[in-house]
């Protein structure tokens, strides 16, 4: 058993606690999937060899990288350098742009996502999605939790499942007396961590984040990296951000994108934990960005 | 540095600086200037539609009562005529009109919106049905005459009123396809993925969020398409609506009077109380409308309520 964990909100300076209840129940989960389990680590996410097109235009190429389960991996590096086409590639989100397609294998557990017999409906309901802009549906509060799961055949108690997944998005306090609102009414941030309850209600595997705090104010994007913090105990955190900070402050291992040329498709350019990339990267080019020289 | 630099010339180049010489009279003059421009716009709209109410229910003041709206027309007792199987004949065709072209429309713009890839023969019917929505409203009386009246006979009962909502239906679909299309293609992409994203199939997402946030600006499309359907006499006309018939329509095979149409020949007629039926007629007609119209509204209004 974790201990009871606590998300300490900025305004007030109060200290609440999270749903412990969800937890249990997703690590059985997870461990009954058959999730390969190396000694000590698991993998959560095995990229080999991806490549991401636009039409006949290559905007990514030969990325291989292994996301560990239960970590939060940033992926930093300058705009246009295909960290989100590549994200977006970890869930089969890149083809729906017409157009668009994607090469390679990325591994999902047992399964490779990019196989002919893998379901992009599934595959995204297993790796969740949060997106750069909040987008909640034009539906109440609650509604915009509970749709997924409805979709997706949840057949539990749906009002305790919201109430989960809105109190481990952090959300729960600002919003438990009006779920039959508009999802449309509350703040950026508020907004953002509807998202991310959203997504949780769905009971993903991995949740890809999209420079998720990049349009909040700084007292959302903290709420946002305490969330992050919570949900890497019961899920992969991939997340795409522009702000090395943040990448240092919430990452366990950060990948760094890069493109040489103009006009090149962007690359891996180095790969590894986040302290290590932080403090004494291999690569020239890597240290120049994290240490603010360019970008 | 180069920053600073940039907020010293704009600090000298503000809105006071020698470079700036349109005095704010000029400026506010046209500004108020512009602003009796178009409300003057606006009031001739109203203005129109004042003087014309105003002319028909004093012309009309004299036949319109529960009777008329209950009696057959009479050649003979003109006074004691009714514009009873015309209203009736017209409930039916806007009826009827909805039922087929509502459906139709918003498949129709849902398929051009969210399945249709840019191929070529999807271009080229989005092209067909920009201009189908100005085509002259009797050429689709002919093309429902060769098609619903002659060649599906057997099916719509030649010139019924099914026959008769079928053909406005074809004049109004183009109108509902592009407000729909325009009202699907308002909604912002994040939606899709936001939907894509939790695991949803394609049908999902539409029925769920896109044809709700859609419905608002799709029904502004409906309400002015289906107010035009049963203002229109050219099609019916040549679909076989009936000018003069002893019963009022009680299905969709039946034959049918319009409120146009019984307009159109109460107008043509010299004597001075057919001219007060025909006034009378109008008045009905506009009620008819603006009761439609209305709900419409209130529906509209609801869902923008919810969303």
């Amino acid at each position: 058993m974790k201990g009871v964990s606590l998300v300490e909100t900025q305004k007030t300076g109060r200290e609440r606690k999270v749903s412990e209840v969800s937890r249990d129940q997703r690590d059985a989960r997870q461990k009954g999937d058959g999730a390969p389990s190396g000694d000590g680590s698991t993998l959560g996410m095995k990229i080999q060899d991806l490549a991401a097109f636009y039409g006949s235009f290559k905007a990514v190429t030969d990325v291989s990288m292994d996301v560990q389960a239960n970590k939060v991996t940033a992926l930093i590096g300058p705009s246009g350098c295909g960290k989100s086409t590549f994200i977006r590639c970890l869930n089969r989100m890149h083809e729906v742009i017409p157009g668009a397609r994607a090469e390679g294998h990325v591994m999902l557990g047992e399964q490779d996502i990019y196989a002919k017999s893998a379901d992009p409906v599934n595959i995204r309901r297993r790796v969740g999605m949060v997106f750069q802009k909040p987008n909640p549906f034009s539906k109440s509060i609650y509604e915009n939790v509970a749709w997924g799961a409805r979709i997706n055949g949840y057949r539990g108690d749906m009002d305790e499942l919201v109430e989960r997944s809105l109190k481990q998005a952090a959300i729960w306090e600002e919003v438990k007396d009006r779920l039959k609102e508009s999802g449309h009414g509350l703040s950026g941030g508020q907004q953002q961590r509807l998202c991310i309850a959203r997504t949780l209600a769905v009971e993903p595997e991995v949740i890809l984040m999209d420079e998720p705090a990049s349009a909040l104010d700084p007292v959302s994007t903290q709420k946002i990296e305490d969330t992050m913090d919570q949900l890497k105990q019961s899920y992969t955190v991939v997340i795409v951000t522009h702000n090395m900070q943040q990448a240092a402050r919430i990452s366990d291992y950060t990948g760094f994108f890069y493109i040489e040329n103009m006009g090149d498709p962007g690359q891996l350019w180095e790969f590894d934990e986040t302290e290590k990339m932080f403090s004494n990267p291999e690569r020239k080019e890597t240290e120049d960005y994290v240490t603010g020289r360019f970008g | 540095m180069a920053r600073g630099g940039t907020k010293v010339e704009q600090q000298e180049g503000g809105a006071g600086g020698p470079d700036f010489k349109a005095s704010m009279t000029t400026r506010y003059g046209l500004d108020r200037a512009f602003t009796v421009l178009v409300t003057v716009a606006a009031l001739v709209g109203i203005a129109v539609l004042a003087v014309l109410l105003v002319d028909v229910i004093r012309d009309g003041s004299g036949m319109l009562s529960l009777k008329f709206l209950t009696s057959f027309p009479s050649q003979i007792f003109p006074e004691n005529g009714g514009i009873y199987p015309a209203l009736i004949g017209s409930l039916w065709l806007l009826g009827l009109t909805a039922v087929i072209s509502v459906p139709l429309g918003l498949g129709a713009a849902v398929y051009l919106e969210e399945y249709a890839e840019d191929k070529r023969i999807n271009r080229i019917i989005e092209i067909n049905i920009s201009n189908l929505a100005g085509v002259p409203s009797v050429i689709y009386g002919l093309l429902g005459l060769g098609i619903f009246v002659q060649l599906l006979a057997p099916v719509t009962g030649g010139g019924s009123v099914l026959t008769g909502a079928l053909t406005l239906s074809l004049l109004i679909l183009p109108v509902i396809i592009v407000a729909t299309r325009e009202a699907l293609r308002a909604i912002p992409g994040s939606i899709r993925e936001g939907g894509y994203a939790l695991g949803a199939t394609r049908w999902e997402v539409i029925w769920s969020h896109l044809l709700p946030m859609a419905l608002p600006g799709a029904l502004t499309g409906i309400i002015l398409a289906l107010s035009r359907a049963i203002g229109e006499a050219a099609p019916i006309l040549v679909v076989g609506v009936s000018l003069y018939q002893t019963y009022a329509t009680t299905g969709p095979f039946d034959g049918y009077m319009a409120l146009p149409t019984q307009i159109y020949d109460w107008i043509s007629r010299p004597q001075q109380i057919f001219q007060d039926s025909a006034a009378a007629g109008i008045v009905v007609a506009m009620a008819v409308l603006l009761l439609a119209n209305s709900f419409a509204i209130w529906l509209r209004n609801r869902y923008q309520q919810r969303s």
